[in-house]
């Protein structure tokens, strides 16, 4: 059997066992313990040449529903934008997607100069001085969000609204369990976090306040009066979560005191893929500078004066300060973070505005639509690009027979949320038309009660 | 071009000018603005360049000129497994029906998705021994973590409280220290012997009913096989203590040995090395983490099972630690690896380490001639050399380093581990042909020599690339993080 990555012959192979001085490559693996070696043959399938491979593969694709041949009303954190070609051609350049961290600077400055500009876009959007050079994903950026505020305040205690992702709040939860913080969730009204509940919650005990803004209903939580509640404690830490594409309209977080914001860039260029890779970002003052998670690139200068960019302020990091560290991360998702930069390069600083304000026209047209239908949009108030509908019926059997329709429908509340059974949210991107709208509430208008 | 003469994306900005093209607005058109609470309505716009699409493609092929990638040449980057990503796994990843699909589907509507999860399960299941896999982690620390906070629960689960302490050898990756400190737990070192091995007295010595666990990587960061594992799984499960096992040097075994075989309660993966994940200039990877039947009941949720025929997510595990990530880990990555592991089969993994090792240790015998080899013993898939004849000389290897980047190489993996004087890590993969590894040790060799006639032109390298040596005190003491106007 050939191997196609393996380039080695067997004349090579003969002339290197003579200079290691040894007659076979078994003998290089002698030092494993016979009780310990595995002698069977894994019991994997058989190797597949390329064509047929493919085949096999693109027959598994072709069982999914894909948000190319349905349109797609399915946001709660992931979402279907237009992506611009150039993204995809960008990070097909081998000399980006085939390299390693950027350790060495005199070899990487197209790596490190495209992750200062990341950095600097996402300063851009959420009004703050500093952003790393990426995290895992939203979720596990907000949980390290958490941890920082912990090991920043030398507190134990953490309010998260309700209206956070449920699965940000999960993974949340799992975090908080090694340096034993304790959560407190904050309950919902009207699609708005409890802002009493929330006063009377923060105490000089509280180590950060978490909200999510625009919240997982899609509504645009009043920041200002939240900060002036959190702020009434000191040292007690604003931590929002943000959609990015919002914040091309909405005023940032930075701007209302955050002291941390994070998110997922999935909406600048990166598709859905089942929900990963995605690319989480990580934004914070002056400062906490040197406390933030990650991977950081600085301008500097080389020997000659020359402009260039290194990674910098590493003493945070594991490699460096191993358990004292401020984080464990060490790969983060560079690659994605490049297709964001890519991405909002493309759409631009007036694009960017007009995205967001396509978005939230559309989610309006839908709204109106949905209330024409008779279908109840059960929240006031202002919203982003997202909202809630009470269908009356089971909304993974709507799902369902929405699929033969040539939609993927929303996202069922009622899994996270079950004062919201039957209820489904539903994300209006500037990638659905007019006619999709319109054919969709028609469609539910025919499937609920 | 000169680094000089290379603009900022902000700097290629022109006010007016554009690159997006956007849907019309098709629905009647209204005021937006006088529904909002103004102070909630940005009022400068965030500063996003203003380019033409040419404009970024330029200035990205620019960049991609200013990298280097396993596609661009050599990279014996140790620990980090700079093999060959192929093609077709790029391919396959961008497939609509993969590419472009939702987490929060109906799962009816995405069983192919599902289907290529749970044989990628079934794969590192087998290749590892371990009993059942989860891939929710994003990366290597991610999956450290992950099994540290299921072996925390399965101790609190037991009442057994007081395992504070997880013990990591003093070669090992900063992760490991860093991810018992995230999972709540005191990093405690034990240290190697002058083998190259976890001192077994020492281990004996630290372990005690504090132990919750011991982290290893097997064949360690020296690239050498911990021959005394038997021993050590039974000093560490006499404590009552756990064996994770740190599976970034995985290249190394590949139908050779498992960690389950070992003894190991759990490991993660590192698909972006071992599997041909691309590392993409620092991420994104997968983490995946096997387990044995003791811990099965931790693993995060979803667990991705197979009823009756038909691939589903199953939330109802009480014991799961919860989650690690949301959705389902970083699917575009695992099925690469998936794609991979399908054109090599058992035969070609087993070869991929047969020759990872043979290459490693070719290369090892001819650079012990000019570079000191601490531990001189057969080798696994990488093996460590220390500069210090050269430092005699007053070049270091980071001097040693910047010299290869002129001869056209990435340098290996320099001062890691941490036990090793003037470390450099050299693992030259499977992918790699004689010519390659001939002509990189011709040059290691070649710079051995300028070290000894004409040291300045190795101390004051690199010569020919566009930048020279960054100022980095300057960028940790006055840190310029973005660009400002
Ligand atoms: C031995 C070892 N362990 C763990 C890791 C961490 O992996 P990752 O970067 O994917 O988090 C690495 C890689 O850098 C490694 O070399």
């Amino acid at each position: 059997m050939e191997f196609r990555y393996l380039p080695m012959t067997e004349s090579d192979k003969q002339e290197m066992l003579t200079t290691i001085g040894v007659d076979s490559t078994e003998e290089l693996f002698a030092d494993i313990p016979e009780q310990i070696r595995f002698r069977g043959n894994l019991n994997l399938k058989k190797p597949a040449n390329e064509a047929q491979l493919k085949k096999e593969l693109a027959d598994m694709a072709n069982k999914n529903v894909n948000l190319k041949t349905h349109a797609s009303f399915l946001g709660a954190g992931v979402y279907d934008h237009y992506i611009p070609s150039v993204v995809d051609h960008v990070i097909s350049r081998s000399e980006f997607y085939t390299a390693y961290t950027p350790y060495q600077p005199e070899i990487s400055q197209g790596e490190l100069q495209a992750i200062f500009e990341f950095q600097t876009m996402i300063s851009e959007l959420t009004g703050l001085p500093v952003a790393n050079s990426s995290m895992y994903d939203g979720g596990t950026s907000l949980a390290e969000a958490v941890n920082l505020s912990a090991a920043h305040t030398k507190r134990k205690k953490i309010l998260v609204s309700k209206a956070v992702h449920p699965e940000s709040r999960a993974v949340i939860e799992t975090y908080a369990r090694g340096p034993e913080l304790e959560i407190v969730e904050i309950d919902c009204e009207n699609g708005y976090t409890n802002l009493q509940q929330l006063a009377e919650a923060i105490d000089e005990h509280t180590a950060s306040v978490v909200v999510q803004y625009p919240n997982f209903f899609g509504q645009i939580e009043p920041l200002e009066k939240i900060n002036e509640l959190v702020k009434s404690q000191t040292k007690t830490m604003l931590i929002t979560s943000s959609n990015p594409l919002s914040l091309g309209y909405l005023t940032p977080p930075g701007e209302f005191g955050a002291d941390i914001v994070v998110g997922d860039t999935q909406v600048f260029g990166i598709p859905a893929q089942f929900g990963g890779p995605h690319c989480g970002y990580f934004a914070t003052t002056n400062k906490l500078m040197r406390k933030v998670p990650g991977r950081l690139v600085g301008q500097t200068v080389d020997e000659d004066g020359v402009r260039g960019f290194v990674l910098t302020l590493q003493a945070r990091e594991q490699h460096i300060r191993r358990d004292k560290a401020t984080s464990n991360i060490c790969s983060n998702q560079a690659l994605n973070a490049l297709a964001s930069s890519v991405a909002m390069s493309s759409i631009g600083k007036h694009g960017l505005r007009k995205m967001a304000v396509l978005n939230m026209k559309k989610a309006r047209y839908m709204k109106q639509r949905l209330k024409e239908a008779g279908l109840r949009v059960v929240h006031e108030g202002t919203f982003f690009n997202e909202l809630v509908v009470d269908l009356g019926s089971n909304v993974s059997e709507i799902n369902k027979q929405l699929l033969n329709k040539g939609f993927i429908g929303g996202y069922d509340l009622g899994q996270n949320y079950p004062e919201l059974k039957n209820h489904m949210l539903i994300a209006v991107t500037e990638s659905r038309t007019k006619e999709e709208i319109d054919i969709f509430v028609k469609e539910l208008g025919d499937l609920h009660e | 071009m000169n680094n000089k003469d290379f603009p900022l994306m902000f700097e290629r900005s022109k006010e007016g000018r554009t690159s997006y093209s956007l849907p019309e607005l098709d629905i009647p058109d209204f005021d937006l603005d006088t529904e909002i609470e103004s102070n909630y309505i940005r009022t400068t716009p965030a500063d996003l360049p203003e380019v033409s699409e040419l404009d970024i493609m330029r200035h990205y092929t620019g960049l991609s000129n200013r990298n280097y990638g396993v596609d661009s040449g050599f990279y014996p980057l140790g620990s980090c497994t700079m093999k060959y990503n192929p093609k077709m796994n790029e391919d396959v990843a961008r497939f609509d029906g993969f590419s472009h699909i939702h987490p929060y589907q109906e799962t009816e509507s995405v069983q192919g998705a599902m289907e290529m999860m749970y044989d990628l399960q079934s794969s590192l299941k087998e290749i590892t021994g371990m009993h059942e896999v989860s891939l929710q982690s994003a990366a290597g620390a991610h999956g450290e973590w992950t099994a540290l906070m299921m072996i925390r629960a399965f101790h609190e689960a037991n009442g057994d409280m007081n395992r504070t302490n997880v013990i990591v050898p003093d070669s090992a990756h900063g992760t490991n220290p860093a991810s018992a400190t995230v999972a709540g737990f005191k990093a405690i070192t034990v240290k190697t012997n002058e083998n190259g091995l976890v001192d077994l007295d020492d281990l004996k010595r630290v372990v005690d009913e504090k132990t919750a666990a011991l982290m290893l990587t097997n064949p360690n960061t020296l690239g050498l096989f911990e021959t005394e594992i038997i021993e050590m799984a039974e000093i560490i499960h006499e404590a009552g203590g756990k064996l994770y096992y740190d599976g970034a040097n995985l290249n190394a075994i590949m139908g050779y040995a498992r960690p389950g075989d070992m003894g190991f309660d759990a490991v993660h993966l590192n698909l972006h090395k071992t599997f041909t994940g691309p590392h993409g200039g620092g991420g994104p990877g997968s983490g995946p983490v096997g387990v044995s039947e003791e811990l099965a009941a931790y693993l995060p949720k979803p667990l991705l099972t197979k009823k009756e025929e038909k691939y589903v997510f199953d939330y109802d595990r009480p014991s799961s630690i919860g989650r690690v990530k949301p959705y389902y880990g970083n699917f575009g990555i695992n099925l690469r690896a998936y794609t991979y592991i399908r054109t090599m089969g058992a035969e070609g993994l087993k070869k991929a380490s047969e020759y990872a090792v043979l290459n490693a240790n070719y290369m090892m015998r001819k650079l012990q001639k000019e570079y000191d080899l601490p531990y001189d013993q057969h080798c696994k898939h990488e093996f460590v050399l220390s500069g210090k004849r050269q430092k005699k000389l007053g070049v270091r290897t980071l001097d040693i380093a910047k010299r290869l980047l002129d001869y056209g190489y990435h340098p290996p993996t320099i001062y890691f581990p941490l036990n090793v004087e003037e470390a450099m890590m050299v693992e030259p993969t499977e992918t790699e042909s004689k010519e390659t590894l001939d002509a990189f040790i011709d040059s290691m060799l070649a710079i051995a020599k300028e070290v000894e006639d004409n040291p300045e032109i190795v101390q004051e390298a690199p010569h020919n690339t566009i930048v020279n040596r960054m100022d980095e005190t300057l960028a940790a003491r006055k840190p310029v993080l973005r660009y400002q106007k």
